[in-house]
C-alpha cells in the first residue's frame, strides 16, 4: 500500500486506509461532467466573459479533489473480531460495523478509470437490507479480491479464504452470442425499425424526416442508452462455480463481481423471448433473499432478481439450474382445454408440475417463462378463483416464496387439482423445510450447506439417509444395511 | 395425516358486517343529499328525486354485496397453518404456515374503534401472502394474536 504516508498499517491498531490513488479515482469520476461544462461554457460565452466562468470550473476541480483528498484521509477499516468496520466522514462522522456472519454479498465494481489506474472499489451487503451497507472505494485491486474471499468466507483468516479460491467456469456467453441476444430484443427492433424507417423517408420527404427525427431524438437516444447498457453490463459474462455461490463476472467498461449464494435462492426463471425461440436462446434469473425471512422480524425482506444467464442454450441453462437446484424435473402437465377460453394468449404455454421437493410452472403470454421453486423455501399457498375462472371451473394455485414478484403459478388447474394442490403442496412444502438439514443453521442467517454424508433420516422411517451435495437422495441405511427408499414417497 | 380439520371455520363477528352497513349507509346518505340538492337546483324537484332514488338503489345494490363480502371472511387455525379465506368476485383462500411468519400486526383503525373490532394481519416474507383477517372482537383478536406468536415462535424454533 502507501508507504509516503503516516501509519496507515500500524500493527497495534490495525486500521488500514483505502488505496492512495482513491481520490483521483473518485474526483476522476467527475472529469467527463466538467469537461462538458468547460465545452459548454467557452462555446456560450466565447464573446463575453469566458476568463470568469473558466475560472469557476478549476475552482469546482479544485474543490472537489480537496474534498476527495480529506475523504480519503479520514476513512479508515479494520477487523474487529468478527465485524468489519469503516469509518468516514470529516464532519458528520460515519462508523459501521459490518458483522461478517452477516455478510451477504461482495461485489468488486470497476469503473473505466479505476480501472486504469489498477484500484477496484468494494461493496457490502449485510442481511436485512438490500441497499449497499459498506463500501470500500478504493482498494487495490488484489486487495480487493483477498479482502473479498476473506469476507465472504465469513473469516478473516486468509488461508481460510483462498482455499475458497478454487471455481469452474458453469457458464459464459461470448460477445457474438450477446450482440444476436441484444439486437433480437424489443427495444433495438423497435430501435433499427424507427431508423431505418427515418432513413427511407428522408429520401422521399427530407423536410418531414428530419422534423420527426428531430421529435422522435430524445426517445431514440434513450432507446440507444438501454441497448447500449445490456450490452456492455453483460458483456465478457462468465459464471463460476464457488463454493459459497455461483460468482459472476460482467461488464465492458466497468467490470462487476457478484455472488449468488446458493442457499439464498428463492426461484429460479428460465425465459424464452419469442425471437430467441428459434436459436433455442434462453435467459436464466434468479430471486435471492438478502435476508432471511424468520429471523429478520419487523423487516421486509429484501429480495433482488439477477440475471445467471443473460443469454444462453438450453443446456447451458440446464447445467447452471443443475447445480443451483438439483436439476428438478417434475412432469409437468398442461391447463385443461377449457383454460384456452379464459387465457387465449397464453394457454399454449401453460402447464405446471411438482414433485416431492420442487415446483415448476410454465406461463407467459409471448414469452415463455417457466419458473422453479424450491418447496422449502415455500412462505405461503394460495388458491385464487376469479370470476372468468369459476364457470369454467378452473383455480389458479401459486406458491410464495419471499420478495414481491417471486412465486410459481399453477395456472388455471381444474378445481379438483387445485383443491388438491393446496393441501399436497402445504404438506410437501412442510416437509422439505424440516427435512433440509440446512434448516437449523438458517436460522440465525448464517447457513452453508452441510457437507455430504450419512445424517439421520428426517422421515424417520430409517435410521440414516445419505445427503449429498445440497439434498436428500434415496440411500437410507438401517443398522449397517444399505437400501434405497425416496424421502418423499410418490403416490 | 395433519390436513385434518383441526377446528371448525371461524368468522369474523357480526360487528364487521355491522361496521361495513354503517358506512355503506352513510356514504349513500351524504351522495344522495348531496346530488338531490345538486340535481334539485339544477333541473328542479324531479330530477332531484330521481338522482335520491338511483342512489339509494345503488346504496341497497351495494350494501347487499358488501354483505356477502363480509360472509365469504372466514379462517382456520390448523395444526401447522392458518387458513384465510375471502372474497366473491375473486375468491382466495391462503395457507400461510405458523413457522413461516414473521410478526403478527394488530391494527384498529378510527371506524374500527367506534365498533370494537380490529384487524390481525400476518407477515411473512413473500408480500403476496396475503393473510388478513378483518373485525374480530376485541378479545378474539388478543387470542389469535397471541396463540399465532406462540405458534410462529415454537414452529420457528423446532426446526
Amino acid at each position: 500500500m502507501t508507504t509516503d504516508n503516516p501509519s496507515p498499517e500500524t500493527p497495534d491498531d490495525g486500521w488500514q486506509r483505502l488505496h492512495p490513488l482513491s481520490p483521483l479515482a473518485r474526483v476522476g469520476r467527475l472529469v467527463p461532467a466538467l469537461v462538458l461544462l468547460f465545452l459548454v461554457s467557452t462555446v456560450h460565452s466565447k464573446a463575453e466573459n469566458g476568463r470568469a466562468e473558466t475560472d469557476y470550473l478549476v475552482l469546482i476541480t479544485l474543490a472537489s479533489a480537496v474534498y476527495g483528498y480529506v475523504h480519503w484521509m479520514v476513512t479508515r477499516w479494520r477487523f474487529e473480531g468478527d465485524t468489519l468496520r469503516i469509518e468516514t466522514g470529516l464532519i458528520r462522522k460515519d462508523s459501521r460495523r459490518l458483522p461478517l456472519a452477516r455478510i451477504q454479498a461482495v461485489d468488486i465494481v470497476r469503473p473505466l478509470l479505476a480501472r486504469i489506474l489498477g484500484v477496484s472499489e468494494l461493496r457490502i451487503r449485510v442481511a436485512g437490507s438490500g441497499s449497499t451497507d459498506g463500501k470500500l472505494a478504493y482498494l487495490a485491486e488484489s486487495q480487493a479480491a483477498e479482502l473479498r474471499l476473506m469476507l465472504l468466507a465469513g473469516h478473516h483468516d486468509p488461508e481460510v479464504a483462498a482455499s475458497a479460491n478454487t471455481g469452474l467456469p458453469m457458464a459464459m456467453v461470448t460477445t457474438s452470442r450477446l450482440l444476436g441476444s441484444v439486437l433480437l430484443s424489443l427495444v433495438s427492433i423497435i430501435l433499427m425499425g424507427t431508423v431505418a424507417t427515418l432513413a427511407v423517408l428522408d429520401q422521399f420527404e427530407p423536410r418531414t424526416a428530419a422534423a420527426m427525427a428531430g421529435f422522435l431524438a430524445v426517445y431514440l437516444l434513450s432507446f440507444a442508452g438501454v441497448v447500449w447498457r445490456r450490452l456492455s453490463g453483460q458483456y465478457a459474462f462468465i459464471a463460476v462455480e464457488g463454493p459459497e455461490g455461483v460468482r459472476i463476472r460482467r461488464g465492458l467498461l466497468q467490470t462487476i463481481s457478484e455472488t449468488v449464494p446458493y442457499a439464498r435462492i428463492q426461484a429460479v426463471r428460465q425465459v424464452e423471448p419469442l425471437l430467441w425461440r428459434p436459436f433455442g436462446w434462453c435467459r436464466l434469473e434468479v430471486d435471492i433473499a438478502g435476508a432471511t425471512a424468520r429471523n429478520q422480524r419487523g423487516e421486509g425482506t429484501a429480495v433482488v432478481r439477477k440475471a445467471l444467464l443473460p443469454v444462453g442454450s438450453q443446456q447451458d441453462s440446464w447445467h447452471l439450474l443443475a447445480r443451483l437446484l438439483g436439476a428438478p424435473d417434475p412432469e409437468r402437465t398442461p391447463a385443461p382445454r377449457r383454460a384456452k377460453l379464459k387465457a387465449p394468449l397464453s394457454f399454449h404455454f401453460l402447464s405446471a408440475g411438482h414433485d416431492g421437493t420442487h415446483a415448476v410452472c410454465v406461463t407467459g403470454r409471448i414469452n415463455r417463462a417457466t419458473t422453479w421453486v424450491p418447496l422449502e423455501k415455500s412462505q405461503s399457498i394460495r388458491r385464487v378463483q376469479g370470476p372468468l375462472q369459476r364457470p369454467l371451473g378452473l383455480a389458479t394455485v401459486h406458491v410464495d416464496v419471499a420478495g414481491k414478484r417471486a412465486r410459481a403459478e399453477f395456472r388455471d388447474r381444474e378445481v379438483a387439482e387445485a383443491d388438491r394442490l393446496v393441501e399436497e403442496l402445504s404438506e410437501l412444502s412442510r416437509v422439505a423445510r424440516l427435512s433440509s438439514p440446512r434448516s437449523p443453521v438458517a436460522s440465525d442467517g448464517t447457513h452453508g450447506v452441510p457437507p455430504s454424508g450419512w445424517y439421520p433420516d428426517p422421515s424417520g422411517r430409517h435410521e440414516q439417509r445419505y445427503w449429498h451435495d445440497g439434498r436428500w437422495t434415496e440411500h437410507v441405511g438401517d443398522g449397517g444395511r444399505r437400501s434405497s427408499e425416496a424421502l418423499i414417497p410418490t403416490p | 395425516m395433519t390436513m385434518s380439520e383441526d377446528q371448525a371455520w371461524l368468522r369474523p363477528s357480526p360487528g364487521l358486517w355491522r361496521m361495513r352497513r354503517a358506512e355503506v349507509v352513510t356514504s349513500t346518505a351524504v351522495l344522495a343529499a348531496f346530488f338531490g340538492l345538486v340535481f334539485l337546483a339544477a333541473a328542479g324537484a324531479t330530477a332531484g328525486l330521481v338522482s335520491v332514488v338511483v342512489l339509494l338503489a345503488l346504496g341497497a345494490g351495494f350494501s347487499w354485496f358488501v354483505r356477502r363480502r363480509y360472509r365469504a371472511w372466514r379462517y382456520q387455525e390448523r395444526h401447522e397453518d392458518l387458513l384465510v379465506a375471502r372474497g366473491v368476485m375473486v375468491q382466495r383462500l391462503s395457507v400461510v404456515p405458523y413457522g413461516r411468519m414473521q410478526f403478527v400486526e394488530v391494527t384498529a383503525g378510527p371506524i374500527e374503534r367506534l365498533f370494537h373490532l380490529s384487524t390481525v394481519k400476518l407477515h411473512t416474507a413473500a408480500a403476496a401472502s396475503d393473510a388478513r383477517i378483518p373485525g374480530l372482537e376485541l378479545g378474539e383478536a388478543a387470542r389469535l394474536r397471541d396463540r399465532l406468536t406462540e405458534l410462529g415462535e415454537s414452529m420457528a424454533a423446532g426446526m
